[in-house]
């Protein structure tokens, strides 16, 4: 199916390349805004991946819209299946699942939760089909996930997940979104798993936090120095659930500015990934362990 | 600090101060906007009555301003919403050039009108400049005075003035218009086709009013009929609410409307992105006038074509000539 296109106003060019959310339509949008980055276009103030859409905001005096769609709809045509690989990273994120921090948080919101007599992970793990919720914190993580947008706040990861669809874990959001969310909670909504970098605001589920700063505007953490944002889209996350003293443990770490979080070059290939969607994951895995 | 640098201290810091400039770009994709004074008029005029660069770092003062002590002699100007500058208490006018002694004390009455205002001082407020700006972007603890709005006891730094100015006004022709009623212009879009025509029609056609959870991040208006939307299985990964699309990026100056219910314009600290569609957005040369509209506003939306948009456009660009004009 066709993009469809459409504006912002005067200085928004809005481009959804699927109404549903697919690896396809994933790659389509990093892909295209990729190489419209590459090509540093006069008038082009920012270039905005989403999950199955992006965004281009543009100063019409400089660019005019006609001019911008023209491009945009060149390069959307260039991009082929063949091209959908990236040369990326392979992150570890370890997680302290089923934390005192969300679950006071979560208590304190149950008014606004779909089910008030649990937690936000009993809820997720009934209503996606896992016995009990230790099987379903090894379904979260047991593959990894793509960065597939950052945004809401400052340097907040959108991932979704490496599986078959019909394996695919979703969740609605919060009936009425918290004003409170642990700073490095593990969220869920949609389809979708984030980390939220602030605190703050919040309507996904909730399910543990991480010791690891993604997000440091004071630029003290030593992997934070050069760029205050952590994660980018493309990027690849391996959840690796921690027990209390493991998490105390980085913890002191992190207060140190010792912490560095395991990293590996990888490349992701599409249509590796769409031959063996329960094979191929593992294959990225193996980087982590070199 | 330096027993000689040039500061003025936050004796009260009034209902919302923050530092901001003409803000950021570039950096929305990693979800932070581009911050910076909501009324980019008001801001770009107190900074040329006094022969700053346009672009210096200013106070943006939300309905109720500051007070503040002053250990350097400075000029000042205070334009967008009226509000009162009291020096050691003594009224001066806004929109004009005044004289403040080192040791003396600025205050501020209530807004009258308008909603924020915006407080130049000569040589402009000397913070960090973080990610190409001034601005205070204060979800992200970013810019600013330690990326957050005054607290009491704080130091602000100042830059070294230029030569003081003679003493001049903004002609009313140029100022900020600050009426509680107020027509904003908008090209539908993005994500209109999910709702009924008429029940759209009827949305741009209805008074909207300011809620009290109007911000820099988004004004949420109230007072409207919710939208109706066009029956459809919900796509994969966008959710079950009709108002749900796969997560997206948000224009600034997009209106959406959660559950149909509450429209929310975003603005100059807007969340980058999420799943409630839109249906339009305020186009850019009306985005200066919604800093201003305080709580209980009434907003007309008015629908306009691209084309109008961007005649709009040059007539704010002409607007800003005209300012400079006055430098």
């Amino acid at each position: 199916m066709a993009s469809r296109y459409t504006v912002g106003a005067d200085e928004h060019l809005f481009v959804e390349v699927s109404e549903e959310m697919s690896l396809d339509a994933y790659f389509t949008s990093l892909l295209v805004t990729q190489e419209l980055a590459e090509r540093k276009i006069p008038g082009i103030t920012e270039i905005c991946p989403a999950n199955a859409s992006f965004q281009v905001r543009f100063d019409p005096d400089i660019l005019p819209l006609e001019q911008l769609r023209g491009t945009v709809e060149e390069i959307e045509a260039g991009v082929g299946r063949q091209e959908a690989t990236l040369d990326t990273r392979i992150v570890e994120v370890p997680v302290l699942y089923n934390d005192p921090w969300t679950y006071e948080t979560l208590m304190r919101f149950r008014d606004r939760h779909q089910d008030p007599s649990g937690t936000d992970l009993e809820y997720a793990a009934r209503i996606n089909g896992y016995d009990d919720v230790p099987a379903f914190i090894e379904a979260h993580s047991g593959t990894p996930w793509f960065v597939s947008m950052v945004g809401f706040v400052a340097g907040l990861p959108f991932m979704y997940q490496m599986v078959e669809r019909d394996r695919q874990i979703q969740v609605p959001k919060y009936v009425r979104p918290r004003t409170d969310t642990p700073k490095q909670t593990v969220g869920y909504g949609g389809a979708f798993s984030c980390i939220y970098s602030v605190r703050g605001a919040g309507g996904y589920q909730m399910f543990g936090v991480t010791p690891m700063p993604i997000y440091d505007p004071a630029a003290e953490t030593p992997y934070l120095k050069e760029e205050m944002i952590f994660f980018r889209p493309g990027d690849v996350v391996q959840f690796r659930p921690i027990d209390r003293p493991e998490y105390d443990s980085i913890l002191e770490s992190v207060e140190r500015h010792e912490f560095i979080p395991r990293t590996a070059p990888i490349t992701f290939a599409l249509k590796d990934f769409e031959s063996d969607p329960a094979g191929y994951p593992a294959t990225l895995q193996e980087a982590l362990r070199g | 600090m330096a027993e000689h640098s040039a500061s003025i201290e936050v004796v009260k810091p009034g209902l919302s101060t923050t530092v901001q400039d003409h803000g950021r770009s570039g950096q929305y994709h990693l979800g932070i906007p581009p911050s910076g004074a909501m009324d980019q008029i008001s801001f770009r005029a107190a900074n040329l009555l006094l022969g700053n660069d346009e672009t210096a770092a200013v106070l943006e003062c939300a309905l109720m301003g500051p007070e503040l002590r002053f250990n350097d002699s400075r000029q000042i100007a205070v334009t967008g919403a009226e509000m009162t500058p009291l020096v050691d208490g003594t009224p001066h006018p806004t929109n004009t050039v005044v004289d403040v002694e080192a040791g003396q004390t600025l205050s501020f009455g209530f807004a009258t009108a308008g909603a924020r205002a915006y407080l130049a001082v000569s040589g402009g407020f000397d913070v960090p400049v973080a990610l190409g700006s001034r601005a205070t972007y204060g979800l992200g603890s970013l810019g600013g005075h330690h990326g957050r709005a005054l607290q009491p006891g704080d130091p602000l730094p100042l830059g070294d003035p230029r030569a003081a100015v003679s003493h001049r006004a903004l002609p009313e022709a140029l100022r900020m218009p600050l009426a509680k009623e107020r027509e904003l212009r908008v090209v539908r879009g993005l994500y209109d086709h999910r709702v009924q025509p008429d029940s759209l029609d009827g949305f741009f056609q209805e008074p909207w009013k300011v809620a009290s959870e109007a911000d820099r991040v988004g004004y949420r208006l109230k007072g409207g009929t919710p939208l109706r939307f066009i029956d459809r299985e919900p796509p994969f990964g966008a959710g079950d609410d009709p108002s749900n699309i796969t997560d997206a990026c948000y224009p600034i100056g997009s209106i959406q409307v959660p559950s149909g219910q509450e429209p929310i314009i975003l603005h100059r600290d807007a969340v980058s992105g999420g799943g409630y569609l839109m249906v339009g957005a305020v186009i850019s040369a009306d985005m200066d006038a919604i800093g201003q509209l305080p709580p209980n506003a009434t907003i007309h939306f008015r629908e306009v074509t691209l084309e109008e948009a961007l005649v709009a456009r040059q007539e704010r660009s002409a607007w800003l000539e005209r300012l400079r004009a006055i430098g």
